[in-house]
Formats: C-alpha cells, structure tokens, sequence
C-alpha cells in the first residue's frame, strides 16, 4: 500500500459556496520527493492540510471521500495522533512560532512527544544546526527576520523527525541563497533519511530539479502528474499558468528552431549548460 | 522624491539596522531592493511613509524631511504593501478592505465604488468582492493587500515582496502593471529576493547588507556578478547561471532575457557549424 492515499476526496470550508478541492485521488509512495504547483487558490494548501488532518478536524466544513496516512485513516484520527507521522510547515510563520526562545520553539514538539532530556538536547542542536539557527537559539523567534523565521518553522518540524513533511512555500520569506540551502538540507533528509516530502511552491525554477512526482493542480483538481521532465514539456502545464523553469524554457524555444539538444528535458541550468556544450562539441 | 541621507536607525533593542544609507529616487523610477534576511531592506522602507524615523541622518519625501509629517499626511502620497499581507488586513469583506483608505481620505461614495472594482478587477480578485479576505489563499491575501493599497493611488508605491505566493500569471501582471505605473511617472520601490521577477522587469538594483548599500545599479550588471551576489546571499538568475557556464565559448555573461539568450545560443550554432 502507498504511504499516502487519497481516494475522491472533495472538500468545501465553512461558509464557502464551492469546494476548494474536488475529487481528488493521488497516491504517493514512501520516500518519494513530490512537489505540488499550480496557480495561486487552486486548492495545493487546502490538500496539504489533509495529510495531518487539519482539515476537516481543525476547519470543519464539509468532507467527502477517504484520506490514509502510514496506513491510518486520518479522517477517524486526531491531528494530534498523526503528529509523528506528518510535519506540516506552513506558509506563514508567525502562524506557528510561540515560545519565547528558538529553541524552546523546536524543542516543544519533542517535549510533548515524551523525548528524554539528552535526545532532546541532541536533536534540537542537530535540527538548530541543519537548518543554520544555532547561533540565534537564545533569541525570541518573534523579534527575528521573516526569514529566520521560516528556519525556526521548518526546525521545529524537523526536530520530530516525522515520516513525512508537508512544506508549503517554506522559503518564501527567505533571500535565495538561504533558500537553496534550505531545499537542499530538505533534498538531503529526503534522500539520506528516506523522509517523504511533500513541497507545495510556485518556484520551480529553484526546486524543479528535486522532484521525482510533479502534481499540477488547478481550480481544486489534479490536472497533471508525474515525471517532471514529461509535465514541464506539456503544452497544458504553461496554459494553466505553471511558471515553468528558465532553463526548461530556454531549451523548448531552442528546440522549436531547430536546435536540437537531445530529448532529455533540462530541469535546472547545470543540465541545460550541459547539452549545450555537448551540441556544441565542447565536452 | 525620495531622498535617504546618512540614515542610521537603531531599533528599541539597541540592534543598529541602518548604518548609514543614502539614497535618492527620481519620480518614475523602479528601484529594486535586494539582500539577505537581516540586510536591513524592510527597515529602510519603512522610513519612505514615516513608519519609522531615522536615529541619525535625514529622509526626505518630495523635499519634505518625514520628521516633519506624519505617517497619515504621507501615507497620501506613499502607498505601503507590507511583506505578510496579514499585518494589514482587518476588514469583514474584501471590498470593505480596499475601500477603507478611501473612505478614509474623504472620497465620496461614488469614486470609492469606482475604485474598488478598478482595483479588484486589475488583480483579478472582483469574485471575491463580498468574501472575507482571511477565506482567501495566501496569495489572493497577498493581492488583496495591493489592491488597497492602488486603489488610492499613491504617487509611490513601496511594495515589500510582491511576488510572494503569486503564481506566474499574477507575477506577470505585476510585471505589466509596475511598467505601466512607470509610464505614469510613478515611482516603485519592491523589496525582493525574486531574482526571476528582478531579471525580468530589469529595474535599477540596490543591495543592501549590514545595514548598508554594497552595490547599485542596472539590473543586468549587478544580476549577472557572481561575486556580488554571493556576497549578498542571492543566486544568479537561470538564464545568467547558463551563460557562466559556457564562457568558454566565447559568449557574453550579462545575459538575463530569455530570447537574447535564444539568439546568442542559435548565432553560437551557426559560428560552431554545428
């Protein structure tokens, strides 16, 4: 059975005239890198939120369909049961942040896990330094830069070393070489650690290049999924308004002319730099 | 207007954001602010509507050091769009929150009407005109904060990261729109870590580290010095990271369009014979 199932799910907020998301089944496998786009109000935070089971316990509203995590039926569960087995890190950082030091924020999670005083000691350092927090521990996380913040948002959920995490534009605040550093501490858990990652952005000109399960997403339905390389060379994908990365575009307008670079599709500009000097006759 | 001189600003906790910036910009230009987290760019924005006051040094709007108006008096003529949308919505419905300004600096009912829906029809927001802004998406929150900003028509814009949670289509509507608001002689000011977006729009760059300006100038050049971004914890546009890549071909590196980068790349064909 797939880590995640979701089997015709629909799902309505309170008060809301139309559904936010509509008959949606997705199936994602353990230690895969998926990353969710589509235009802004498609419906990609609203999904996310399913996984631990905000939506529906914290939301209410109107649910339809069926949602497994790690094989528990999240519908039936509390978000707090799914706590270990999803890490949610939201869009906004102030939304979660609270305590009065960093690292009493990352720490909290654990806390409430049972963690013994030592293996908290040393998981909080060990997320405080992989997320590049460490020096600021001692600092409230509500007098810190947006930035920082995000770092704080993402360590805390780290710290509880979940078997899956949920990301929603956990960067956006951030200044892009922080940024790429983040993703690549998040491609590193993925792959060293086997963490499941679910990473909701409109960049993917930064992040692309991480995936191995692209989901294209609009007005509350999946519209196109798979391999990232088949979905950013669909027509469709640009029409529905998906920002498609500089290189991918670069490479299709070269293609339309005539030039051709071979049929891989580039994802990131090392790859595009590379068939290039490959047709150039320079490698 | 807007003319920075010398500006330090310590915040109550004694942290020294500003360490002596200066600054000018003309009416019509776009102003592109870049740098890392903490570099001090929302804090030196802050002082264009009189959020905040220099400690030192002077900051003057249209002549007028900010010392000597209030935030109310400039907000008139300096329109902010803070960084998280959530800092300045409050309103019931989305149309009551772009109406608010307006209402406010005494237009009557009749011009408020009119430019609300000119605003959410410009930012494609006109379906939500009767919901509550906190049922929208975070990008659409985003947008909504913009249109209650231009709905009063500031003659500045400070715009404190536009793009995020904006999808494509919504950044290139940005796009068009600070150009347009360009042509009108407005001034913009964005602070952004959209290296895309910047690339795109080719404005004139400012980066800021330490409480410092490090570098201004064109978008092409500043976009395209590896070293100088690096310094100021911000990547090389896609475009630009190719072209560093195939120096040794001969080929320019301040390259940020996508279809000059299409021609230089075709001529490099035809010259190679390949």
């Amino acid at each position: 059975m797939a880590l995640i199932e979701i089997k015709n799910l629909s799902y309505t907020y309170p008060g809301a005239s139309n559904p936010s998301i509509h008959d949606v089944s997705l199936k994602i496998e353990k230690g895969e890198f998926v990353l969710i786009t589509g235009p802004s109000g498609c419906g990609k935070t609203t999904l996310c939120r399913c996984f631990n089971g905000l939506v529906p316990h914290f939301y209410q509203g109107e649910i339809k369909g069926e949602v497994t995590v790690s094989g528990i039926n999240v519908l039936e569960k509390h978000t707090y049961d799914m706590a270990k087995h999803v890490g949610l890190v939201f869009q906004n950082p102030e939304n979660q942040l609270f305590a009065l030091s960093i690292e009493k924020d990352v720490a909290f999670g654990l806390e409430n896990l049972g963690a013994s005083r030592e293996e908290m000691r040393k998981k909080v350092d060990w997320t405080l330094k992989q997320t590049g927090i460490y020096d600021i521990r001692e600092r409230s996380p509500h007098e810190i830069s947006g930035g920082q913040q995000q770092r704080v948002a993402i360590a805390s959920v780290l710290a509880m070393e979940p078997d899956i995490i949920v990301l929603d534009e956990p960067t956006s605040f951030l200044d892009p070489l922080s940024a790429e550093k983040i993703f690549e501490v998040i491609y590193r858990l993925n792959k060293e650690q086997g963490i499941t990652v679910i990473l909701v952005e409109h960049r993917l000109d930064l992040t692309a290049k991480y995936t191995d399960h692209l989901i294209v997403m609009d007005k509350g339905a999946i519209r196109l999924e798979g391999d990232p390389r088949d979905i950013l060379s669909n027509e469709e994908t640009r029409l529905i308004g998906v920002g498609i990365p500089k290189a991918t575009l670069l490479y299709q307008m070269l293609k339309k002319e005539g030039f051709n670079l071979g049929d891989k599709t580039p994802l990131s500009s090392d790859e595009l730099a590379d068939q290039l000097l490959e047709a150039y006759g320079q490698r | 207007m807007i003319e920075a001189e010398n500006v330090h600003y310590s915040y109550p906790s004694k942290v020294e954001a500003l360490k002596g910036v200066s600054l000018t910009v003309k009416d019509g230009e776009f102003v592109a602010i870049m740098g890392q987290n903490g570099a001090g760019k929302s804090t030196f924005v802050k002082h264009f509507n009189g959020l905040l006051k220099p400690t030192v040094g002077t900051m003057k709007i249209d002549g007028v050091a900010t010392t000597q108006s209030s935030v109310a008096a400039l907000a008139r003529n300096v329109g902010f769009v803070f960084q998280n949308p959530d800092h300045q919505l409050f309103s019931e419905t989305v149309e009551e929150e772009i109406g608010f300004a307006l209402k406010n600096f005494g237009f009557d009912s009749k011009v408020v009407e009119e430019r609300v829906t000119w605003a959410l029809e410009l930012l494609s927001i006109a379906q939500y005109r009767k919901t509550s802004p906190f049922l929208l998406s975070g990008g659409e929150r985003k947008r909504v904060a913009l249109a209650s900003v231009l709905a009063w028509d500031p003659k500045t814009l400070i715009l404190d990261e536009p793009t995020i949670g904006q999808d494509h289509e919504q950044k290139e509507r940005l796009r068009q729109f600070i150009m347009q608001l360009q042509s009108q002689k407005k001034t913009i000011v964005a602070v952004t870590h959209d290296v895309e977006f910047v690339a795109e729009c080719n404005p004139r760059v400012v980066l800021m580290k330490d409480g410092k300006i490090v570098a201004d100038g064109v978008g092409r050049e500043i976009l395209t010095d590896p070293a100088m971004l690096e310094l100021s914890s911000i990547v090389l546009p896609q475009v630009a990271q190719v072209f560093t890549k195939l120096s040794s071909l001969g080929l320019p590196k301040d390259v940020i369009d996508l279809y000059e980068a299409k021609a230089l790349l075709l001529k490099t064909k035809a010259r190679l014979g390949r």
